[in-house]
């Protein structure tokens, strides 16, 4: 049975995410994660455009803002920079997916060695709720009143898919926030990741299932239900890339 | 035994939601910053477990092994 | 001191690295590969890393991380590269980042042409990103001179903490040139200034570096920035004048269009007519001073000689001139070089007409 403590990494104050918002549940659980790495000092946050970016208020360890979908690029700067330290960018999905799409599936190619760490909820939140590149079909965005019709506006991009096909990535998975199991598996999948990193072994991509209450229009509680029913049917949770299996 | 800071907490009800043991439940007063917050009914019941910490987003709850009164 | 025969884009990369710079981020363009080409290998020799980036856009924010690491870091582009890279270069000013920017520029707009020209002028000193912000912009005119300014640039990009542009064209960066290399600069990367990540050289706090700040704190930074610029007009200008005592015509011109003229000034010297010339060496800050302190009982007028049409620099000329005699432009365009028949005839023609 676990004592838990609020990571170091985050600064003693409230978050500026909605109420619900699994953003704030993921950047805990990577302090989470730095903290029991011991990490804290060696850490470098690289956070995007964005409710990403909120991150750089809330976030007490080195961290850098990037331009929007270009953090990849910034990490990959510093961490070739200073190769001894552990590097991750937090991007979400309008910012990875869509604008950044060149920058993420470039770094990953080269096996940049750092890690993604990329929240999906499926939305512009920052921007009030426009169809993002991961919306999915049938979505009511307030770019896509009707809801998202992939005649004029395609399919949702499934990021752990497309990087998974490459060769240079060890490391790839996807969880979903919405249950306590998913949550303890997405802790376990960062901290693989971020080992490996250590490690020296290359770039490693970790995809995580959020929501957005306020965007969804949904109370946050509603929002797990919603993520059963419709998120993780069409961008499955899982490991797709395991190149290294135990870390040691 | 868990310690909820109502300062930090956003009254999203993750944390009541899947406590296994079903002992947390939202408070009648609202926090400073205006949300209601929840509350240990019954911290005896409590084992630790540490799934609403797990699940808080705001990291509002910490998880200590000692028993005890709440 | 080393003496070498260099071609302009080796030079500057090889007076890069012996200014200290240990990371390069570009893409290939016309006419500035010999840069990265340079850099790819030369880079490592010396402990540093080049990556060559997926884009113009990826590359000037792999330096804005390299640069937050507080290593020296640079890119360099041509023209359709450099307004790619705008939205990089307004985060490192926004950031208060220290990099430096070589644009060897070639004709515009569009794609333009691979040829030389000197058709960013305007974007160098007025536009080089979003938000209003503004970079020391360098323009040499030799090879010699743009090893030296290269070789000092970071101390200016670190002193005031912003992008510092190296403003070249398709000529100086394709000639060959004897230059004297200078040694290689011992710089203490364990610094604890505060662009650098924390942390790094042993400092115990963290760190943000963030372009994005609360309204007052974006005020303020943007007051201190202006006082910045202002300093620069006082201290930093940097400006060749060449017989201008008693000219009584005065061409300006920078980098190669100065070059071609400066033959023309000594040509009609020697036939008697009283002509100088002012070379800008810094375009931002602008030699305001020396447009502005000219005797204009004396001078009948001012020439202002650009490899673009139409010139871009005319309106920095005619504010300083304010109205006290005539300005003319001659120029060419598109990468259609300036040559001595050309700019010989024109001033010619100026000076014939203005009588």
């Amino acid at each position: 049975m676990p004592e838990y403590k609020r990571p170091s990494s985050l600064k003693p104050m409230i978050t500026s995410y909605c109420p619900g918002c699994m953003h704030a549940l993921a950047t805990r659980l990577v302090a989470d994660v730095i903290g029991e790495l011991d990490q804290v000092d060696n850490a470098i946050n690289v956070v995007s455009v964005g409710c990403s970016a909120l991150n750089l208020y809330t976030w007490s360890g080195d961290v850098i803002g990037a331009a929007h979908g270009r953090a990849p690029a910034v990490a990959t700067g510093l961490k070739r920079c200073l190769p001894d330290r552990l590097v991750f960018t937090y991007q979400g999905d309008g910012d990875l997916a869509a604008i950044g799409l060149a920058e993420i599936m470039s770094a990953a190619n080269r096996g940049e060695n750092f890690t993604v760490i990329f929240a999906n909820n499926q939305t512009y939140g920052m921007t009030g709720g426009q169809m993002a590149p991961t919306t999915l079909i049938g979505q009511k965005t307030t770019t896509t009143i009707y809801g998202r019709d992939p005649q004029t506006t395609g399919y949702p991009l499934q990021m752990c898919e497309l990087i998974s096909v490459l060769k240079a990535p060890v490391f790839v998975a996807r969880y979903a926030l919405n249950s306590p199991k998913g949550v303890a598996d997405a802790k376990k999948g960062i901290k693989k990741a971020f080992e490996l990193q250590m490690a020296g072994k290359g770039f490693t991509f970790v995809e995580l299932l959020t929501n957005c209450p306020t965007n969804w229009g949904m109370a946050p509680l509603k929002t797990l239900e919603y993520m059963n029913t419709n998120t993780i049917p069409y961008f499955k949770p899982g490991i797709y890339k395991d190149e290294e299996g135990e870390v040691k | 035994m868990i310690t909820i800071n109502s300062l930090m907490c956003k009254g999203c009800g993750y944390c009541i939601q899947f406590c296994p043991k079903h002992i947390l439940e939202m408070g009648k007063q609202r926090s400073q910053k205006g949300f209601f917050y929840p509350m240990n009914i019954d911290a005896d019941k409590c084992t630790s477990c540490a799934v609403c910490a797990l699940m808080c987003p705001e990291g509002a709850i910490e998880v200590t092994l000692a028993k005890g009164s709440n | 001191m080393e003496k070498r025969f260099m071609k302009g884009c080796e030079a500057i990369a090889e007076a890069a690295v012996r200014g200290g710079c240990r990371f390069f981020a570009g893409y290939p363009i016309t006419p500035q590969n010999e840069i990265p080409e340079y850099l790819s290998w030369r880079l490592p020799e010396v402990g540093g890393a080049f990556v060559q980036g997926e884009s113009e856009v990826a590359s000037i924010n792999m330096v804005y991380g390299a640069s937050a690491s507080g290593k020296r870091a640079m890119t360099s582009s041509s023209g359709p590269g450099i307004s790619l890279k705008a939205e990089g270069i307004s985060y490192l000013a926004s950031a208060q980042l220290p990099a430096v920017i070589v644009n060897v520029s070639r004709g515009g707009p569009g794609l333009g042409s691979i040829q030389p020209a000197q058709s960013d002028y305007l974007q160098a000193t007025k536009a080089l990103g979003h938000g209003g912000f503004r970079a020391m912009v360098f323009a040499p005119a030799t090879l010699q001179e743009a090893v030296d300014v290269v070789y000092d640039a970071w101390e200016y990009a670190e002193r005031d903490r912003g992008p510092v542009l190296i403003l070249m064209d398709g000529c100086l960066g394709a000639i060959m040139e004897e230059v004297t290399l200078p040694p290689m600069k011992e710089v203490n990367f364990n610094n604890t200034e505060d662009w650098c990540l924390a942390r790094v050289n042993g400092r115990e706090d963290s760190h943000m570096i963030t372009p994005i700040l609360p309204e007052p704190a974006l005020e303020m930074l943007n007051k201190f920035k202006g006082m910045t610029y202002k300093g620069w007009e006082l201290n930093d200008v940097k400006v060749e004048e060449y017989m201008t005592d008693d000219a009584e015509y005065v061409v300006v011109a920078y980098g190669i269009a100065a070059r071609v003229a400066k033959e023309a000034v000594n040509t009609l010297r020697a036939e008697g007519v009283k002509i100088g010339l002012i070379r800008p060496i810094t375009l931002y800050p602008f030699p305001k001073k020396s447009l502005d302190g000219l005797n204009y009982d004396r001078v009948k007028g001012i020439i202002d000689i650009e490899m673009t049409i139409p010139a871009q620099m005319r309106d920095d000329i005619e504010l300083q001139v304010k109205d006290r005699c005539s300005v003319y432009e001659y120029g060419r365009s598109g990468g259609m070089l300036l040559d001595d028949e050309g700019v010989l005839g024109a001033i010619r023609d100026i000076i014939k007409e203005g009588e």
